[in-house]
């Protein structure tokens, strides 16, 4: 479960400082499926990177498990990140001749994690990304802009993480395969992960449960979404 | 992070792109084949230096003249010029100086020789029977110069394998032969075993004869050139040599040391200071090594900082998903170490082989000592560090979020 209360954010550069984010709280519950929306220079991104354990607030709390992780050290966020945060980037930031399966295993690597369970847990993740078991030993260089995403979607879920963070994670492909990509996140939302999508489209955005709007830095609107029967 | 993990890491890495790791691995490879190669250069040629001076024998000191000064305005000779050495000065040596083994002396002088169709230029030594103790000198055919010659002055040669191979022919046998020392003529009466050593002064490129007979017919005067002397041991050799200062200071007529007009070395010395000038050599031929050494560590350094550069997103990545600061510092620092040390290995093949084609095809003496191949590894493992450091730093500072940026 991820709390943020009064979360604000401001970057000092000489005498100007910029309030990225001015005070924002909500509560994010284990199984929800999120969208982070807003145009770009709206705080967006910095709240991702709270969220992901990659920066830290300003003043205001991050609640992380019932954790307060907002005044960790760099050392610790970075445990944070390996153990509880899975992240999906709009670039995929696959290791380019790397194979599938190594790429996947990548941050168990950090954990410690023996090589056979390694793999073991890797083409678990693989298979529940979408993709089946003859591209285990694709090089990540070979394979579509689709599959890529997935790749990186389950380098994400490898670790088991309390959330999986996806940073435009279809800002990279054509509206046919972000459609599949969008899929993936929903198929792995109905098996109970977390998941909270940063986006600037509103398409994208409704395939989320619920929308976070925010702009300015500040929360716009915080709802849940209502789905067409037929949808 | 486990190590086999960032070693496994590390392949992965240095493979990605071959031809980089194999061009910045080259630089090191060279520098440490250079400098193995160049020490082996070094200390083959003390080692012969060395053997040739020990060949001579053991415990050996040497008088030579000096040149003589007087009190005054000084008008000074060539060291060496002096002829003021008698075979009655190496008589009282060997009977008056305590604990000396053997003595024997020698004139030296330098001239044409010529046999049938052939000549050659090259030392004459006049000297006595003891010389070959003394000296070591070993006979491989007939004999040496014996006292019947000695007192008969009989012109009788022994020749060094080198004389015997520029006047002869292989195959025949040149005891018994005739030939001529500056016009005059000697028979050949024994061929002395090769002692090694190359130059001038080499033990094989000399014509050994009677002392008498050399001062008779080729320098028509009675002085001689060196005493070689040899001490009963090598503890005794302090005093004998200064017994032997003393003797002739005495013999002549000379109280200020300082004016002596002989000099007594003493072999110990000769092969300190022999060490000391190969040492040098050594020390210069390994420090131009050195420098291409550290040329293929800035190779190093700058391959690492364009990896780093190339990698930005990747380390942004691993840091994204866990990676600590030193697990960064680790796979930077390892590769760059995986590239010094594996280079630093082929680098000592290669320079070993290199010793050995010198030996083989050019004749110089090398020896590749297990020294210089430590300290190869050492340094090449060292350079690895060092230059790998700044740039596995860099790596390791660099902020997640703009490394994921970073285009």
């Amino acid at each position: 479960m991820i709390e943020c209360r009064d979360i604000t954010k401001v970057y000092s550069n000489g005498d100007i400082s910029t309030y990225a984010l001015k005070g924002v709280s909500f509560t994010i519950k284990d199984g929800e499926y999120v969208a982070i929306m807003g145009p770009s220079g709206s705080g967006k991104s910095t709240l991702m990177h709270i969220l992901g354990a990659l920066d830290t607030p300003t003043a205001g709390q991050y609640l992380l498990d019932g954790k307060d992780i907002s005044s960790f050290s760099e050392e610790e966020l970075a445990n944070i990140r390996k153990e509880r945060i899975g992240f999906v980037f709009q670039a995929f930031n696959l290791l380019p001749r790397a194979t599938v399966v190594r790429n996947v295993s990548l941050p168990l690597i950090y954990a410690g994690v023996p090589k056979e369970e390694r793999n073991k847990r890797a083409e678990r993740a693989i298979l529940a990304a979408g993709l089946d078991e003859a591209h285990f030993s694709y090089r990540s260089n070979q394979l579509s802009g689709g599959q890529m995403q997935r790749v990186a979607i389950a380098r994400a879920l490898v670790n088991n993480p309390t959330i999986v963070l996806a940073d435009e994670p279809t800002g990279n492909l054509d509206t046919q395969t972000g459609e599949i990509v969008l899929g993936t996140f929903k198929k792995l939302n109905d098996e109970g992960r977390t998941i909270v999508l940063i986006t600037h489209e509103p398409d994208v955005a409704m395939h989320a449960k619920r929308i976070i709007h925010i702009k300015d830095g500040k929360i716009l609107s915080d709802e849940l979404v209502k789905r067409h029967e037929n949808h | 992070m486990k190590t086999i993990d960032l070693l496994e890491e590390t392949y992965w890495a240095l493979t990605a792109n071959k031809a980089r790791t194999f061009l910045t691995m080259l630089g090191i490879v060279i520098g440490i084949a250079s400098v193995i190669a160049m020490i082996a250069i070094g200390e083959g040629t003390q080692a012969s230096i060395q053997a040739s001076i020990q060949s001579a024998g053991s415990n050996l000191l040497f008088v030579v003249p000096g040149t003589q000064k007087g009190v005054g305005i000084q008008v000074s000779g060539g060291r060496g010029s002096a002829q003021t050495l008698t075979q009655a000065d190496a008589d009282a040596i060997a009977s008056q100086v305590p604990s000396v083994a053997a003595v024997a002396p020698a004139l030296n002088l330098r001239f044409q020789i010529t046999a049938p169709g052939t000549n050659t230029n090259t030392q004459i030594v006049g000297t006595t029977p003891d010389y070959a103790n003394v000296r070591n000198v070993q006979i491989a055919e007939g004999s040496f110069i014996s006292n019947a010659n000695l007192q008969s002055f009989e012109r009788v040669a022994v020749i060094g394998p080198t004389v015997e191979s520029d006047l002869f022919a292989t195959g025949t046998d040149p005891v018994g032969k005739s030939i001529k020392i500056n016009e005059v003529p000697f028979r050949i009466i024994g061929i002395t075993v090769s002692q090694g050593g190359s130059g001038f002064n080499s033990p094989d490129d000399m014509v050994y004869v009677p002392l008498t007979t050399a001062q008779q017919y080729l320098a028509g005067d009675t002085y001689i050139s060196q005493v070689s002397v040899e001490a009963a041991n090598s503890q005794v050799m302090d005093a004998v040599q200064q017994g032997i200062t003393n003797l002739l200071l005495q013999r002549h007529k000379i109280s200020n040391p300082a004016l002596a007009d002989f000099s007594v070395y003493n072999q110990a010395q000769i092969v300190a200071t022999a060490s000391t000038i190969t040492n040098t050599f050594t020390m210069l031929l390994a420090s131009i090594a050195g420098i291409s050494l550290l040329v293929g560590g800035i190779g190093i350094m700058n391959m690492m900082l364009t990896t780093v550069t190339e990698r930005t997103r990747e380390i942004g990545l691993r840091k994204a998903i866990g990676a600590q600061r030193k697990d960064i510092i680790y796979q930077f620092l390892v590769e760059s170490v995986a590239i010094t040390f594996s280079g630093g290995f082929v680098g000592i093949l290669l320079g070993w082989i290199l010793a050995l084609l010198l030996s083989l095809l050019a004749g110089i003496t090398t020896q590749v000592s297990l020294f210089s191949i430590i300290l190869a590894f050492g340094v090449s493992a060292g350079i690895g560090i060092l230059f790998g450091y700044y740039p596995a730093r860099r790596a390791s500072q660099l902020n997640p979020i703009e490394a994921l940026r970073y285009e």
